[in-house]
């Protein structure tokens, strides 16, 4: 029976590991060869064009200035918008949780359905939306009496217009996970901190706060991870520009990969992405285990 | 054969032919792929191209003009292209050195249509890449000035400039008259085309050594990178990318700025979205050069055949028909595109337009530029420099050398291979 | 705070962060009934002067929006079909079959996810090239037949299946595979209706990858297509309404009919990860 178990065991697995493995885990060993040669336009018409280069693709990347530009938009994007997403879904999550909200099915269908939408749909309204002169929301902002903003066509407010836009569509999603993590912490602590003389202030810090420690390390995580991945809405709203303000490391890629055709430089970029991402990932792991040690 | 088999087969023997009959064997389906305006209207001049071409149908397909270089190119590496395609010219180069165009020289020579001599020599040249003809110039895409006649003539000029030392001169008198946040001249900071204008007006190219090592540093092009820069520096540019004018042509009526550097589908903009009161107020003149009527680029767009199609002798009557001169001359009547041959502009249509005669005086000086795969990448570094330069970050001598620095590491695949061939 | 004052602040502040977040789509529907133009207007209208349906009748007639729709609709359904063919035999086999090198492939797969899956479309592009895929439905269906985040999926809620319900249907002398078909699939019903919500969602959705393989216009997808039509079409901002209405329409439907399924989904996929 073992025996048989067994084989039904990879029986039925192979079919998806097969897939898995040549369509991801063999592209992904071929990304990593292609980065150390200079694959491109010219090797595609005749393959003796190519070269094996070793480091060289990944050493000029820290020359390209772009690259450091669509680094630096990306960090903007990730700084600007992992804390502004995740204090949006924690705040919206509270007041969901809160004892006196009424129709909180509602609410959380409401606020949870940008998640769900295509991104190339909704781009394409926020594009509208941030249209300089029929805008909606320069019309809103001159209810404060601020002046419009050109934000799509001035460098220096694009990243903050698709960050407002990332925001806008991702919140829903760490709200309901944040709102499943606050349903599970058990009232008597509440009632336990209360006994105690606490405020609501402290309840909150010393309750609900580090209750929630462990989802708000995952969360933060996840969040950063997706958002390194920021690619659809520059391509969408802003081409990348203007003048290169919105192009991310994703964006900076496919320009290389599939503009230019340097596909041994693309997947170097690929790599070194990968790599930062999970540079960051560890960190974030560390800094949450020495937090919560503390 | 009995009678229930004999059913069968005859149902199926039915259910297939009519699909046989709706394919003729002889008709050939060409698949053409035409970019931004002139893929809404080229379908016009194939339906008639179909009627005088019985068993040739045209399937067209309409891409942007944002991404249908990818498209194209995705097109090309997938194995996947078209018959036919509109092309810029100025991708000519990279699109024959990857093998992915058809050679024409043979149709060209024993074709009574296409005739090279007819054709502006700048543009045509656009087509030829190491003495082959790649492409069929389809029309023409040059810069010039656009000015507002009302601006100049309160200024005290009755003419447009025709040299560098005029046209600054021009600048400079309409800045100091003009009201605060008005202009002399509008170069939207993220196009290359003004720069790459100045640049090709120079004796100097801007590659040197067949297209080898970047020339921006010679004396020509500093020239023309300093002329740009002072532009800016001196106020009669605004240090605006093309997105932040919200409206060009309201500006442009309301005066914002006299001169404009654009290309032939603004006079249709023009006459269709300037206020009334304006539009008897401007013209068009050929681009100034450094001592005289200087050059301009040589772009617009080009039809070519795929290598890989299956239905070149097709292919060819298609682009034979579309470059015959009445048939440019309906493609301008449609859609404004200028011919880029000089039998269709001897038409009355076109030879009374005061608007295009700028244009073809132009098109006698345009320069192609160079004819190297990677230039498209080269000129997006030219804006990136030329931008920053134009804010004063870096200076003339320091841009140039930059865009020497990024010229050479682009072309540095290149040189290796044009080194590896020539020593086989 | 009072209690009641309490509830009218929370309550009054939840329902502006839903009107604001609800916004853009209430305009997108609103702005595609009104005139060619109406919107470019300042002020900005909220409602059409005169509802019309006339960007819709020139967005299926001229853009050829139903073709596109047609193909979402048809990659999305064979995506979901393909998945669930695919990723619930393995998730169940990884959950409750054991065999060698079981938790060791596992591990390596829950490796898989967190390189970007970016890394791999380049080769995937030339690999399909190669076999002569570019440009058709299997090249873009074929690399996400399976995927971990799936089997992962499957496996959690596989894990809950009893083994004492297994065990005795095997002793009763049921092969694997009717063990499979009769005990488990059933027990298995709401993580396959999870799944094929993420799936078809995902497909539907799916951006970057039916860009690059699709070529032929008529068999893009409408995402692609509706970027594509807004370049072209950058100032006709009501006609673009009506394209993103036709787009999101079935996705929200799904959402709003299965909601329960997708938050379930999600919560089991991330709370555990």
């Amino acid at each position: 029976m073992r025996g048989g178990a067994g084989r039904a065991g990879w029986l039925f697995a192979s079919p998806a590991l097969v897939v898995i493995a040549v369509f991801f885990f063999l592209p992904v060993l071929a990304a990593l060869v292609l980065s150390v040669t200079d694959f491109d336009l010219y090797a595609l018409a005749d393959i003796g064009n190519l070269r094996f280069v070793g480091a060289r693709n990944y050493l000029r990347l820290f020359e390209t200035p772009l690259f450091w530009k669509a680094l630096g938009n990306t960090l903007l994007f990730v700084v600007l918008g992992v804390p502004l997403s995740i204090a949006m879904s924690l705040g919206t999550a509270l007041l969901l949780n809160a004892g006196v909200t009424r129709l909180k099915g509602i609410f959380r269908t409401a606020l949870f359905a940008p998640v769900v939408t295509t991104l190339v749909a909704v781009a394409v309204i926020w594009k509208y939306l941030l249209h300089t002169r029929y805008g909606l929301i320069n019309y809103a902002l001159g209810w404060f009496g601020i002046d419009p903003v050109d934000w799509l066509g001035d460098p220096n407010w694009a990243m903050p217009a698709i960050v407002l836009f990332a925001v806008w569509k991702n919140y829903g999603y760490n709200m309901v996970i944040f709102l499943a993590a606050l349903q599970n912490i058990p009232p008597d602590l509440y009632e336990a901190a209360r006994v105690d003389g606490a405020s609501a202030v402290q309840q909150f810090r010393f309750v609900t706060l580090s209750a929630l420690a462990p989802t708000l390390s995952l969360v933060g995580i996840l969040t950063m991870a997706g958002y390194f991945q920021l690619f659809a809405e520059p391509y969408v709203m802003t081409q990348g520009g203007p003048l290169q303000s919105t192009t991310s490391v994703l964006y900076f890629m496919y320009e290389e990969g599939f503009k230019w055709w340097n596909l041994g430089s693309a997947s170097a970029v690929a790599f070194v992405l990968f790599l930062i991402m999970f540079a960051v990932t560890l960190l974030q792991f560390y800094v949450a285990r020495r937090w919560s040690r503390a | 054969m009995r009678p229930p088999a004999a059913g069968l087969l005859t149902a199926a023997l039915l259910a297939v032919l009519p699909a046989c009959a709706s394919q003729s064997s002889d008709e050939v389906v060409l698949e053409l792929w035409a970019v931004g305006r002139e893929g809404e209207l080229v379908s016009q001049l194939t339906r008639d191209f179909e009627a005088s071409h019985p068993g040739i149908r045209v399937e067209v397909q309409k891409l942007p003009w944002i991404g249908a270089h990818e498209k194209l190119l995705t097109a090309v590496v997938g194995d996947a292209p078209p018959d036919v395609a509109q092309m810029g010219n100025t991708w000519i180069p990279e699109f024959a050195a990857i093998g992915a165009l058809s050679q024409l020289d043979e149709e060209i020579a024993g074709s009574r249509v296409v005739a090279p001599a007819d054709y502006f020599a700048g543009v045509w040249n656009t087509n030829v890449v190491d003495g082959r003809v790649y492409g069929v110039p389809w029309y023409v895409d040059t810069r010039l000035l656009f000015y507002r006649r009302d601006i100049l003539a309160e200024a005290g000029y009755s003419h447009p400039p025709r040299s560098w030392p005029e046209w600054r001169e021009m600048m400079g008198t309409i800045q100091r008259r003009a009201a605060p946040d008005h202009f002399a001249v509008l170069m939207p900071l993220n196009e290359f085309e003004p720069l790459l204008a100045l640049g090709l007006q120079q004796d100097e190219p801007l590659l040197r050594d067949g297209g080898r090592w970047g020339n921006f540093r010679s004396a020509g092009f500093r020239r023309a990178l300093a002329f740009y820069v002072d532009a800016f520096q001196s106020g009669l540019a605004p240090k605006v990318t093309n997105l932040q004018v919200s409206n060009v042509w309201d500006e442009f009526g309301r005066g914002f700025f006299a001169f404009y550097i654009s290309g032939p589908w603004q006079i249709g903009e023009f006459k269709r979205r300037l206020p009334d009161a304006v539009q008897g107020a401007w013209a068009t003149a050929p681009l100034p050069g450094p001592d005289g009527p200087g050059a301009s680029i040589a772009s617009g767009a080009s039809l070519v055949v795929f290598a890989g199609s299956p239905h070149k002798q097709a292919a060819w009557q298609l682009i034979e028909y579309l470059s015959r001169p009445d048939i440019q001359l309906r493609l301008n009547a449609l859609g404004g595109d200028l011919p880029p041959r000089r039998t269709p502009w001897n038409d009355p249509a076109l030879a009374s337009d005061v608007h295009a005669a700028a244009f073809r005086d132009q098109l006698e000086r345009v320069e192609p530029t160079p004819s190297v795969p990677e230039w498209q990448r080269i000129a997006t570094e030219l804006y990136v420099i030329g931008e920053q330069a134009a804010h004063g970050r870096i200076t003339v001598d320091q841009a140039a050398a930059e865009l020497d620095a990024r010229a050479d590491r682009i072309l540095e695949k290149r040189r290796w291979v044009l080194d590896r061939e020539a020593s086989e | 705070m009072s209690r009641r004052s309490a509830a009218i602040t929370i309550n009054g502040a939840l329902l502006a962060i839903a009107l604001i977040t609800l916004c853009p789509l209430l305009w997108m529907v609103s702005v595609s009934f009104m005139r060619p133009g109406e919107a470019s207007s300042f002020p900005p209208p909220f409602l059409p002067a005169q509802a019309t349906l006339a960007n819709y009748r020139e967005l299926f007639a001229q853009t050829g929006m139903g073709r596109h729709f047609a193909n979402s609709l048809f990659l999305a359904t064979s995506a979901t079909a393909l998945s669930l063919l695919f990723n619930v035999s393995a998730g169940y086999a990884f959950a409750k079959l054991a065999f060698a090198g079981r938790d060791r492939v596992f591990r390596v797969l829950l490796g898989a996810l967190i390189i970007p899956g970016q890394v791999a479309m380049i080769p995937l592009f030339l690999m399909l090239k190669q076999i002569g895929l570019v440009n058709t439905y299997a090249g873009v269906l074929i690399p996400t037949m399976a995927n971990v985040f799936g089997i992962f999926l499957v496996r959690q809620y596989a894990m809950s299946i009893p083994d004492e319900l297994l065990e005795a249907a095997r002793v009763d002398g049921a092969g694997e595979v009717r063990v499979f078909r009769s005990i488990v699939l059933p027990a298995l019903g709401p993580i396959l209706v999870t799944l094929a919500i993420f799936t078809f969602l995902g497909s539907w959705n799916d951006f970057l990858w039916p860009l690059i393989v699709l070529g032929d216009d008529k068999l893009q997808t409408l995402p692609v297509a509706l970027a594509g039509l807004s370049r072209e079409h950058v100032q006709d901002s009501e006609l673009m309404m009506a394209g993103s209405v036709v787009t999101l329409l079935p996705v929200l439907a799904l959402f709003l009919v299965l909601q329960r399924y997708y938050i379930q989904g999600l919560l089991a996929g991330s709370v555990k990860g």
